[in-house]
């Protein structure tokens, strides 16, 4: 039980965490690629293809925080204070781009909110690339608690990270748009595409390079004997998706955001290959973090119960609302 | 204390985080159960007033609640940031709660809230309705686990204590502590009285202007038909919420009477200035033995004064004072604001009289600050501690640098500063545009956005107002 409670508790945190960098990614890729829409017309049809869809997305980031707190209290508290600039940048740029949907609609000059549409996203991808970035690079512990500096996560390397994600929810967002719009903004997605593809296997690249070669852990944990045999799929893989993504990028509908979705999904096996079991590296493992079993028991039981329905549900919206969103379309 | 002090840095800012987002959730909790009567009003008796006004409400809870969920998840994560020695300390009884919050409602609410505002002509209309219930249903839950969270912090019990870390033992004396079903009931009674005084501040302002009589007589005598029941309810609950309060957090109501010395009965202060370092007050207006009276049921009976505690565990008695004097005298308008209207109503003058709706269209706000005066009599009476009896605040900061606290409270200020500004002109906007009619949509079942008609025509409505 104290063993296997922290490994079943990490897997649905990493679920949670799954869910939401890919719901809430290609919402952010939206504002992200926001400056390229050239009329409020084509503003107006890309916020229709995620309007009934956004707030849900979001609150996987809320489960993705409480559920940090429930199942590894010690960790919360630790990742918390650690990266709080970077955690409340996070918070005051998601509150710029949520208000945005509805103010937009019912504002008369649109380019405020256009704008704060924009700053919001850009900032909340950067900030959540930098708080990965800054949770690899590691957190200095003592005693439990946080003991370092309020900059210790201002590097390079997680500047690189809020860049990789920023280049990262682009390609959801782009594919996203050639999912779910017709017309002048999907084609333009399409060209988009191939840009924001280098850049974003670029950004992945050198992630790859950097981490092992920054922490010897992780260079043991990729390159040691027998690991090396079954990890040397996970790059290759990667680079066969990638060109598949671009490939598809070309005539198909859904396919490219499937691709993206399946080059997220790598990229976080290999954070995952690199860190686990650390919940906070370099220091604090899952087991060392985590609640006691009645607390993760008890929250366990209704978890089984309510993610299906949750899933469920949100399941039936996003087929009540399928099809494509064509030219002239709003969101109010 | 300076404003170096990270543990009043922190304290200022999540009392301002807090009390920017308690406004919402307020709001909402009463409009979406208000909407979702509307609906089933509409499914049943088929008249398009009652359609109009759930569309013209659904409008506004848009907007309101967007700004509740956004300042919402600033605090899912203000726990850790600014308390991560509470999160540890009572991280394994009370984030479970919020876990469970977030599992049964968040998730709901969010979901079903795409449906209504978008569902409209796609799903069939006991579908569209039931959303609106839900999501009524979904707040309500959210209440339930916040305020077993709160409570648990007010009056802890299913737990143990071992090397200062609390730990449960029995979830269901966790989740309905002493305080809780209390607390819970008065809550959500004011959610909906806060809900019902902007409800019928809307109608009096259209009937007042002439504007939109049909549907602002149906806002009017709704308004009034709940809140004739529920304002005299609220003290009720509140007089009962006391006299638990008393039995579990004495220096709270103590505070609250600003009654210092236990030996003699409590005098009611109509007003009094409280003196916290000479352990007394200034400029009193009482009613002798008043406070004896509601807190005891007896014009001599005694309750614990002030000074039965050192003053290092005194919460500040000035703010928990005027709070719980703030949050009273409006209740007692509002029952006397609610039972006048529902008088009038029976003499059938309730239209006619003017004066009466020109007052009540300017009361839209007094929910909202007697919610929030409410929040800071409990929050602040709960001083020094932040789990009562179990965890002190000062105990309790993150390890974080002044000033970050004091850079991100600006920080804070200045955004919700911009928000609330903005949310209450567009708010404003929508209910001076008023309730439309729909304009048919077009004859597309499956377009993906069929009200793009509707919605323009409302937009081209609210431009030209």
């Amino acid at each position: 039980m104290e063993w296997y409670l922290p490994v079943i508790w990490s897997a649905l945190l990493g679920a949670a965490v799954v869910m939401y960098v890919i719901l809430d990614g290609f919402d952010l890729g939206l504002g992200i690629l926001f400056p390229t829409a050239r009329n409020e017309a084509e503003r107006d049809q890309i916020l229709a293809s995620i309007a009934p869809f956004w707030n849900g997305n979001e609150t996987w980031l809320v489960l993705g925080g409480g559920g940090l707190w429930v199942a590894f209290p010690n960790a919360y508290a630790v990742i918390m204070p650690a990266l709080y600039i970077p955690v409340l940048v996070m918070l005051l740029g998601l509150i710029f781009r949520g208000v945005a949907f509805e103010f937009r609609s019912v504002s008369r000059s649109k380019i405020w909110w256009n704008r704060a549409f924009v700053g919001g996203s850009v900032a909340a991808a950067f900030a959540q690339g930098m708080i990965l970035g800054g949770l690899v690079q590691g957190i200095k512990v003592e005693n439990g608690a946080f003991a370092g500096g309020a900059f210790d996560w201002a590097t390079p390397f997680a500047a690189l990270c809020g860049l990789s994600l920023v280049a990262g929810y682009a390609l959801l967002g782009a594919t996203w748009i050639i999912m779910k719009t017709e017309g002048e903004i999907a084609r333009r997605a399409r060209e988009q595409v191939t840009p924001i593809l280098l850049v974003v296997l670029a950004f992945m690249a050198i992630v790859s390079l950097w981490t092992p070669l920054a922490h010897s852990r992780i260079a043991e944990r990729w390159f040691s004997l027998p690991n090396f045999f079954f990890l040397w799929p996970v790059p290759f893989v990667t680079a066969l998706l990638a060109f598949g993504v671009w490939k598809w990028s070309k005539a198909r509908d859904a396919l490219p955001f499937l691709g993206s979705i399946g080059l997220f999904l790598l990229g976080y096996l290999g954070l995952v290959i690199s860190n686990y079991p650390f919940l906070v590296p370099p220091s604090m493992t899952v087991w060392d973090t985590a609640a006691v079993p009645a607390s993760q028991i008890f929250m366990l039981i209704g978890t089984l119960f309510l993610l299906p329905m949750i899933l469920g549900y949100f399941g039936l919206v996003y087929w009540l609302f399928r099809g494509k969103v064509r030219e002239g379309e709003t969101y109010h | 204390m300076t404003f170096d002090d990270p543990v009043l840095l922190a304290r200022l800012q999540f009392a301002f985080t807090i009390i920017f987002h308690i406004i919402f959730p307020s709001f909402t909790i009463g409009l979406s159960a208000y909407i979702a009567t509307l609906g089933v009003l509409w499914l049943r008796r088929g008249e398009p007033r009652y359609h109009r006004l759930m569309r013209f409400w659904t409008k506004i809870f848009a907007v309101s609640f967007a700004m509740g969920v956004v300042s919402g998840i600033v605090l899912s994560y203000q726990f850790g940031t600014n308390w991560s020695r509470f999160s540890v300390t009572a991280g394994n009884v009370v984030a479970p709660l919020v876990g469970y919050e977030v599992l049964t409602a968040f998730f709901l609410e969010a979901t079903f809230l795409g449906i209504l505002l978008f569902g409209f002509n796609r799903v069939p209309p006991w579908l569209y309705v039931l959303s609106a219930a839900v999501i009524a249903a979904g707040t309500a839950m959210s209440a339930f686990w916040i305020l077993s969270a709160n409570s648990w912090m007010q009056t802890p019990a299913g737990h143990e204590v071992r090397n200062g870390i609390a730990y449960p033992v029995d979830w269901i004396a966790v989740i309905f502590n002493p305080s809780f079903p209390y607390r819970f009931a008065h809550m959500v009674n004011a959610a909906y009285l806060t809900t019902g005084f902007v409800v019928l501040a809307v109608g009096a302002r259209y009937l007042v202007a002439g504007r939109f009589v049909e549907e602002a007589r149906t806002m009017v005598k709704m308004a009034i038909a709940l809140l004739a029941i529920l304002a005299p309810l609220q003290l009720l609950i509140g007089d009962q919420h006391g006299l638990n309060t008393l039995k579990h957090q004495p220096v709270k109501v103590a505070a609250m009477e600003a009654h210092w010395d236990g030996s003699k009965p409590g005098d009611f202060h109509i007003f009094a200035w409280p003196d916290e370092k000479g352990e007394r007050n200034r400029y009193e207006i009482s009613i002798p033995h008043g406070a004896s009276l509601i807190l005891t049921h007896k014009p001599d009976g005694l309750f614990p004064g002030l000074t039965s505690v050192p003053p290092s565990d005194r919460p500040p008695v000035t703010i928990v004072f005027f709070a719980f004097r703030t949050m009273l005298y409006i209740g007692f308008f509002m029952i006397a604001a609610a039972l006048f209207g529902a008088l009038l109503w029976w003499r059938r003058r309730l239209f006619d009289t003017r004066w009466y709706l020109q007052i009540m269209a300017q009361c839209w706000w007094i929910g909202f600050i007697a919610v929030i005066a409410g929040w800071v009599v409990t929050e602040s009476g709960r001083q020094p501690w932040l789990v009562h009896g179990i965890l002190r605040t000062a105990d309790a900061t993150s390890p974080v640098p002044a000033a970050s606290i004091a850079g991100t409270l600006a920080l804070f200020v200045i955004v919700y500063g911009i928000i609330f500004s903005a949310g209450i002109y567009y708010i404003n906007r929508l209910i001076a545009a008023g309730p439309r009619p729909a304009v048919e949509a077009p004859e597309e079942p499956f377009s993906v956005n069929p009200l793009t008609g509707a919605r323009n025509a409302g937009r081209d409505a609210l431009h030209s107002s």
